[in-house]
Formats: C-alpha cells, sequence, structure tokens
C-alpha cells in the first residue's frame, strides 16, 4: 500500500493530518512511518502532481476524499466536510481509516 | 504594519451590499476581521465571528477580504457576493481589499486574522478569534474577552494571540 501526503506551506494544516493519516494507520495494522511526504511549493509542481490543494492524502494513488469535479488544481488550501457537516482543514479521521480499510480489503 | 497602540488609518472600501463601507468608526470600536472564501480556517470561524456581531451594539464590525482573485478565483468580488447572497445576506459588511493596501496596512497574515480597534481607532488587540477554529462552543472567545475590556474602556488582559489560518495570498 503506497500512501502519500502532498502539502503547501500556505495552509498550516499538514502537522495535523500527519497526524491524523499515522494514527489512522497504526489503528488499522499499517506501519505509520510508510508515509511519502511531499512538499508543493510550485504552480508547475502542483500542475504536474494534479495538485487539488493542502493537504492532500493518496492511497494507492486515489485521493481519500474525492475533490469536486469543479475544484481547480493548484497551490490552496483544500476545505473538507466532517462527518457532521463542519468544515475542516482536514479529513475527517474516519474517512482516512474507511480510505485505508477499503485499500486492506482490495489486497485480500 | 499596526502594532498594538498604533491608530489605524482611516480606509473606505467597497462591500458586497453595494455600499462603501469607511472604517474604522468615529467613536466606536471597531472590529476588523481579514477573511475569505475558500480558506477552511476563515469557514470554520465565520459564524462565531458573525455571532459575535450579532451581540455586540457597542461595536461596529467589518469582514475584509484582501486575497488575490485572480489565482483565487473563489475570493473574487463576484464569487463574496455570490456567497452573501447564498446566506441570505449578512449582518455585518463584507468588503473588498482588492489592492490589498488595507492588509498590508493592517499587517494581516492569515485568513482570519482578528484586529480590534478602540474608540480612538487604536489597536487593542490583534490575533485568533479564539483558541480552537474546531471548537464551536469557544465562540470568539479572545475577541469577545477583548471586546468587552475595550468597551469597558481598559486594556485587554491578552492583547495579542497568534494569529491561525491560510497565508494572506498576496498578489
Amino acid at each position: 500500500m503506497r500512501v502519500e501526503l502532498l502539502w503547501w506551506e500556505g495552509c498550516p494544516s499538514y502537522e495535523r493530518a500527519l497526524d491524523d493519516l499515522r494514527a489512522a494507520l497504526a489503528e488499522q495494522g499499517s506501519d505509520p512511518d510508510s508515509i511519502e511526504v511531499r512538499h508543493i511549493d510550485s504552480d508547475e509542481q502542483a500542475e504536474r502532481e494534479r495538485f487539488p490543494g493542502s493537504p492532500t492524502i493518496r492511497i494507492d494513488g486515489e485521493d481519500v476524499v474525492a475533490p469536486g469535479d469543479g475544484d481547480p488544481i493548484g497551490l490552496t488550501c483544500r476545505v473538507y466536510r466532517l462527518r457532521d457537516g463542519r468544515s475542516s482543514p482536514t479529513p475527517d479521521p474516519a474517512d482516512l481509516r474507511e480510505a485505508i480499510r477499503r485499500v486492506h480489503a482490495l489486497d485480500r | 504594519m499596526l502594532s498594538i497602540g498604533d491608530r489605524a488609518q482611516r480606509f473606505e472600501l467597497p462591500a458586497t451590499d453595494g455600499q462603501e463601507h469607511a472604517f474604522p468608526a468615529d467613536g466606536r470600536p471597531t472590529v476588523v476581521v481579514f477573511t475569505c472564501n475558500h480558506c477552511p480556517y476563515a469557514l470554520a470561524w465565520h459564524d462565531r465571528i458573525v455571532q459575535a456581531a450579532q451581540d455586540y451594539d457597542g461595536a461596529d464590525f467589518v469582514l475584509v477580504n484582501p486575497n488575490d482573485a485572480e489565482r483565487y478565483p473563489a475570493d473574487s468580488f463576484d464569487a463574496m457576493r455570490e456567497r452573501v447572497e447564498q446566506d441570505g445576506g449578512w449582518p455585518l459588511p463584507y468588503l473588498r481589499d482588492e489592492s490589498q493596501e488595507v492588509a498590508r496596512a493592517y499587517g494581516a497574515k492569515t485568513t482570519p486574522d482578528v484586529f480590534i480597534l478602540d474608540a480612538d481607532g487604536r489597536l487593542r488587540y490583534r490575533g485568533a478569534p479564539d483558541p480552537d477554529y474546531e471548537d464551536p462552543s469557544l465562540n470568539a472567545s479572545w475577541l469577545r474577552e477583548a471586546l468587552d475590556s475595550v468597551l469597558e474602556g481598559e486594556d485587554p488582559a491578552r492583547p495579542e494571540t497568534d494569529p491561525v489560518g491560510c497565508s494572506v495570498k498576496w498578489k
């Protein structure tokens, strides 16, 4: 399982996202130190990586929370929706756990 | 850049309501919040700031969006108008700082970034609305605590906190 966290320094949510992702991986029996962390720092890199904003977490290449069709690619901060409906700079930890479980199920 | 005790320059900016709004207010405390449409921190704190504006009759509140709309179209003046319209109107003006002159004069760093000016237009508080964007029950407690002091003619016990949010998107 390949786990990537892409971030940009214009949003202070990176550390929180990394902590949540590590906790979710450990909880699901995966190595929390296996995360590939990549800093996105230019429009060109954002375009190349199809980066919809910071933080973006992908497991086996798939975004844990798919961005909307109209969401632009670029150096911006992502707005996530928590399961209780509130806006958040980071994904709901339950969404992280669910995405990891999904990949584990496919691997079996 | 404004420091605690500095007097703020008076600015006039266009708002989503079609009016030009001058601030700080004459003889009344003014709460100036730099904010925007696209930042999750600004969105998370928005309702708490609006509620504070509704709760304080003795102060003026203005929201100012300084972000570069060319790179961040979600923060264009049109997008600001659409957001307010979708909400059925806001009880405080949402101003567009197209030149970013106001944000530079204040030294705004993030969205949100709160500045509280006393009745003489002097800066008495600068920072975050409260300690945690994730906890609506905090109800903009730092903003309210500082504004209560200003309305009582006292210096806030906590004049500065670290603003937390997305960086202001400079041109």
